[in-house]
């Protein structure tokens, strides 16, 4: 379901370059990375959408057109009435960073640490800014496009315990 | 460095000294999967949970950049295995919602009917799991008992019982058989008689709503924060159902109810899963008696299910078809676009974030995994309640750690 037209109005004269696009019946909106927080304030306060439904982050490198290398998707929905809205921002290298949304959403904590595990993009603000699904000493982030399918030999080099020491 | 128990006991200050870690996992019968915590004990008391995941990671997201939409199906059985028809009707919903494909009645039909059946079954392992490890064994078997019976329902279908692989894109593997209608007769006719004794066993026994009651409260206000959905969200008081929210496949033409609780702890959402069993069994009924007639998959014209083989070797068009699909510089034409659906699935809402390329294979294929976000709840569910808690909480979130790691 495409979200009130209201929403959008809202945003665009409120924000400053605002894209605004729709597939398959789903209101898309791009914004600038630098108002994220302010963006989602104002759709979390305002506009009603207080569920977080998913961050995800696409790596653009061999993407066809695509102008900056990382792009950031925020799912929204309004528990109530299951309006959705995805939410886009941009970042790039050689640093990229986002403000993080754990402020606004409980539930950004994990999922926010995934993508900085995969990905390598640091969220501004996060309290507890680990990897979490692969071990510590991992040093690559491999859902970027640079890594590839079958790793860099990080499966055989992987420390193991010798029994019998200490 | 990986994260050890002399982390977990630095993290307390000097006055805490009386506090002591276990480690909880990451082999253990009470996790009935791989994942491991890190508990600070206070006696009994349980002070505080450290989760530590990671131990089944196997790069599903990556493998999904590599393969094509209509392989990595076999990939999503495997995320949350006790229910993975339920994740190849997610898939595939996806994938169908970025082509651009309106599936025939039919196959709405079909997969509506085996999503429900795979609700079930998830919802007899998880509300059978909370019994055994609250001491109710019989419970669990009767459980079990039923699972097998879908289990054989699945096999007549698509002749694998537990890895099904059963979707397609833009249909199915095979057509639904008399056989299977018939099975899946027996079990509409059986079941309410086994959820009737499942809940004379447990809804009054003293022991498991002493364990249950009142542990692991979750606000609907904090449910939402988190971004929970499905079972949890609903006994939390949330009236989300993405089956009534926005209905996909063919669930607007059925009779159901949402089910929903305000109370939040174990019990509810024990409560809630045995209430939906009855409300799936429902829709099963009648999606079973009303399935449409007509093709299964959608037409060759479409070109994006293989044909049929009489299709192959009869007409050109099917011929044509059939080479399209399988020739690698070929396949299915996806537009540079990226999208998200999502279906409620028996654990929550399960969706995949799908970038297509335009190539037959997926530019990234994010998938939603509701175990990975119900788990980030558990350390503020089981804070203050005691360590036979631990097993009450997990059971009733009903954690896969595979889905949970990927």
């Amino acid at each position: 379901m495409t979200v009130r037209p209201e929403v959008t109005v809202a945003l665009e004269s409120r924000f400053r370059d605002i894209k605004v696009s729709e597939f398959r019946g789903r209101t898309r909106v791009v914004v600038e990375a630098a108002q994220l927080l302010d963006v989602m304030t104002s759709l979390r306060e305002t506009h009603g959408f207080d569920l977080l439904v998913d961050v995800t982050c696409v790596d653009y490198l061999n993407y066809r057109d695509a102008a900056n290398r990382f792009g950031l998707v925020y799912l929204l929905a309004n528990a109530t009435s299951a309006e959705r809205l995805t939410v886009r921002a941009f970042v790039d290298d050689p640093d990229p960073t986002v403000a993080s949304l754990v402020p606004l959403w409980e539930g950004a904590n994990w999922m926010e640490r995934e993508v900085w595990d995969m990905f390598g993009i640091q969220f501004e603000g996060h309290p507890d800014m680990r990897r979490i699904l692969l071990p510590d000493e991992f040093t690559a982030h491999p859902l970027r496009k640079d890594y590839p399918l079958q790793g860099r030999g990080e499966r055989h080099n992987f420390p193991v315990l010798a029994r019998g020491e200490g | 460095m990986p994260l050890t128990l002399a982390d977990a006991t630095a993290a307390g200050d000097g006055e805490q000294d009386y506090l002591w870690t276990l480690n909880f996992g990451p082999q253990h019968p009470a996790t009935h999967t791989t994942l491991r915590l890190i508990l600070k004990l206070d006696g009994e008391r349980v002070v505080d949970a450290i989760p530590d995941l990671g131990y089944l990671h196997s790069g599903f997201e990556k493998i999904g950049e590599h393969l094509d939409y209509n392989q990595y199906v076999t990939v999503t059985d495997r995320m949350n295995y006790i229910s993975p028809m339920a994740n190849n009707v997610a898939w595939h919903h996806a994938v169908e919602n970025l082509l651009g494909i309106e599936l025939t009645p039919r196959c709405k039909y079909i997969r509506t009917i085996i999503a429900e059946l795979a609700r079930i079954s998830d919802h007899l392992l998880s509300t059978g799991a909370i019994g055994l490890d609250t001491g109710a064994f019989t419970f669990f078997l009767y459980a079990f008992y039923q699972r097998e019976k879908i289990y054989d329902i699945f096999e007549s279908l698509c002749g694998a019982r537990f890895t099904n692989s059963y979707t397609r894109v833009g249909g199915v593997m095979h057509d639904i058989t008399p056989v299977t209608i018939t099975k899946i007769r027996e079990f509409v006719s059986d079941f309410p008689r086994t959820v009737d004794d499942m809940e004379r066993l447990l809804n009054r026994n003293r022991i498991f709503v002493d364990r249950t009651k009142n542990v692991g409260l979750l606000s609907k206000q904090d449910a939402i924060n988190r971004s929970t959905s499905g079972p949890v969200a609903r006994a939390s008081g949330v009236t989300r159902d993405l089956r009534k929210d926005e209905p996909y496949l063919a669930y607007d033409d059925f009779d159901f109810q949402v089910c929903c609780s305000n109370a939040g702890d174990c019990f509810a959402r024990y409560y809630v899963r045995m209430a939906e069993m009855r409300e799936s069994l429902k829709i099963v009924e009648q999606a079973v008696e009303n399935i449409p007639a007509g093709p299964v998959n959608v037409g060759v014209d479409e070109r994006t299910t293989l044909p049929s083989k009489e299709q192959v070797y009869q007409t050109i068009e099917g011929t044509i078809t059939h080479f399209e699909l399988v020739m690698a510089n070929r396949g299915f034409e996806v537009p540079v676009e990226e999208s998200y659906a999502a279906v409620e699935a028996p654990n929550g809402e399960l969706g995949f974030y799908l970038v297509g390329d335009g190539s037959d294979v997926a530019y990234r294929a994010r998938c939603r995994p509701p175990s990975y976000i119900h788990f980030a709840l558990f350390p503020e569910l089981i804070r203050g309640h005691t360590l036979s808690d631990v097993v009450a909480v997990l059971g009733s979130l009903n954690i896969i750690a595979a889905e949970l790691d990927r």
